[in-house]
């Protein structure tokens, strides 16, 4: 399985662009793909997408994966788009939201979770006089990445559990054990967190 | 090698007295901590790196206080849990042992050097760009305690490392701890790998019971478990 969004080793131009130049390249995409309002610069777009997930290496299942999540929110925008707006106004709602997705996915799948809170990093540093500490925001994001894995482990090791004792799917039972060993895991993280020195 | 040193330590949660009357001199290269579900043992080692502060008493390492000095104490001890998906907190394998380094502000190709040599030395260098997720258990339990070495410490202690682990993996972390050239206190209930270390201590109710080389302590184990009477703290 590949995970959404995470790291692929490579060796091409856009694994080895900066990342603070990536993320430039995003904002500027997503702001593009925002006021696109012709169908063939719609394709446009798509095509030169396709192009930058070539030159990555990325194949077309990996970036599949990427967009899979979101195909049932897409027959549902583009349904109601349909409906309302008319094919046009569908068109380029639902093109744009995916596309803008897959740029983002590019972003990391081509550069390291460090990369990018190292970028973060920096740009919160002028922030630092109100309080904000680039350090504490920075892991607070990596975490999160980090514990989604292990978050929907006890969900389905939850779930497991009931099954092996002829229960069914439910959401109040299984939310009620989950959320006590989530908290509970949250309390030894937070252990560790110490004994690895983060507070030094 | 490191002086780990408890004087009167007594330890309560709520009303709940957890340990009692510990005095301990912890001078030895492997050091082993033994004892019932719920005796105390890992809250006395969770005691050596400041996590868990005694309610009377105090410990020392190399003279430092871990009630005043908790950090200069945690960059000398080492501390790897039971389970190693608590302790990993980068996404991928590699980020996650560069972290263990972001305090010591190191020069990027330094940092590098040091993971790729951890990483190479746990048999983890093929994995570097993983998500840690996707390690297996004891490829997991490598990479918390590449980790965790990979600053270098003075001490290594190990709260039940080996337990979430099959036989084969078990023998593997055993084996690499059993190389370790730093002072390692090891608390486990797998007592096979105890044999060789040069002191173990048995806890039992919140007491030390026995203290002795492997072979006498853990006879005084046996007997702890076979008494009807129990523990003195329940
Ligand atoms: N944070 C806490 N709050 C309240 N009680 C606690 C806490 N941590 C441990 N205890 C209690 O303190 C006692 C000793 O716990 P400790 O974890 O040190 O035992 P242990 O010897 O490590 O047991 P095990 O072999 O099961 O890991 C237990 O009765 C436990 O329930
Ligand atoms: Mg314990």
């Amino acid at each position: 399985m590949t995970a959404l969004g995470l790291y692929r080793p490579g060796t091409s131009v856009l694994h080895r662009l900066p990342a603070g130049a990536k993320l430039v390249g995003l904002l500027a995409g997503t702001v593009l793909l925002v006021v696109l309002r012709r169908p063939w610069q719609l394709g446009l777009a798509a095509l030169v997408e396709v192009l930058l997930y070539a030159l990555a290496r990325i194949p077309p299942g990996v970036a599949w994966t990427q967009l899979r999540p979101l195909r049932w929110l897409v027959v549902v925008v583009a349904a109601a788009q349909l409906l309302l707006a008319g094919w046009q106004q569908a068109l380029w709602v639902t093109g744009g939201l995916v596309l803008t997705v897959a740029l983002a996915a590019l972003l990391t799948l081509t550069t390291r979770v460090t990369a990018l809170l190292d970028v973060l990093h920096r740009l919160l540093r002028p922030l630092r006089r109100f309080g904000v500490d680039g350090d504490r925001v920075a892991l607070l994001l990596a975490l999160t990445i980090r514990l989604v894995p292990v978050l929907s482990g006890i969900v389905r090791e939850v779930q497991e559990a009931r099954t092996a004792r002829g229960a069914g799917w439910s959401l109040t039972a299984v939310a009620a054990p989950a959320v006590v060993r989530a908290l509970r895991t949250a309390d030894h993280v937070g252990e560790a967190l110490v004994a690895r020195g983060v507070d030094d | 090698m490191t002086e780990i040193r408890f004087t009167g330590v007594g330890h309560r949660f709520g009303e709940r007295t957890v340990l009692a009357g510990v005095d301990l001199v912890l001078t030895e290269r492997r050091i082993g901590v033994v004892g019932g579900n719920g005796s105390g043992k890992s809250t006395l080692a969770r005691m050596i790196n400041g996590l868990v502060l005694p309610s009377t008493g105090t410990v020392t390492v190399d003279g430092l206080s871990t009630a005043r000095k908790g950090r200069d104490v945690r960059r000398r001890v080492g501390f790897v849990f039971t389970d190693p998906d608590n302790q990993i907190v980068m996404p991928t394998v590699a980020e996650d042992v560069a972290f263990s380094l972001r305090r010591h502000r190191l020069p990027d190709p330094e940092v590098r050097r040091r993971v790729t040599e951890v990483l190479d030395r746990f048999d983890l260098a093929g994995h570097a760009d993983h998500p840690a997720h996707q390690l297996s258990g004891g490829q997991k339990q490598l990479l918390a305690l590449a980790a965790v070495l990979v600053t270098d410490p003075d001490v290594l202690v190990a709260d039940e490392p080996t337990t979430l682990l099959d036989a084969r993996n078990a023998r593997r972390v055993a084996a690499l701890l059993a190389e370790l050239p730093q002072q390692v206190v090891l608390v486990t209930h797998h007592l096979h790998l105890l044999s060789g270390f040069d002191r173990v201590v048995v806890v039992d109710g919140g007491r030390v019971v026995a203290d002795a080389d492997p072979a006498t302590a853990l006879a005084a184990y046996d007997r702890v478990l076979a008494d009807p009477a129990g523990p003195a703290i329940p």
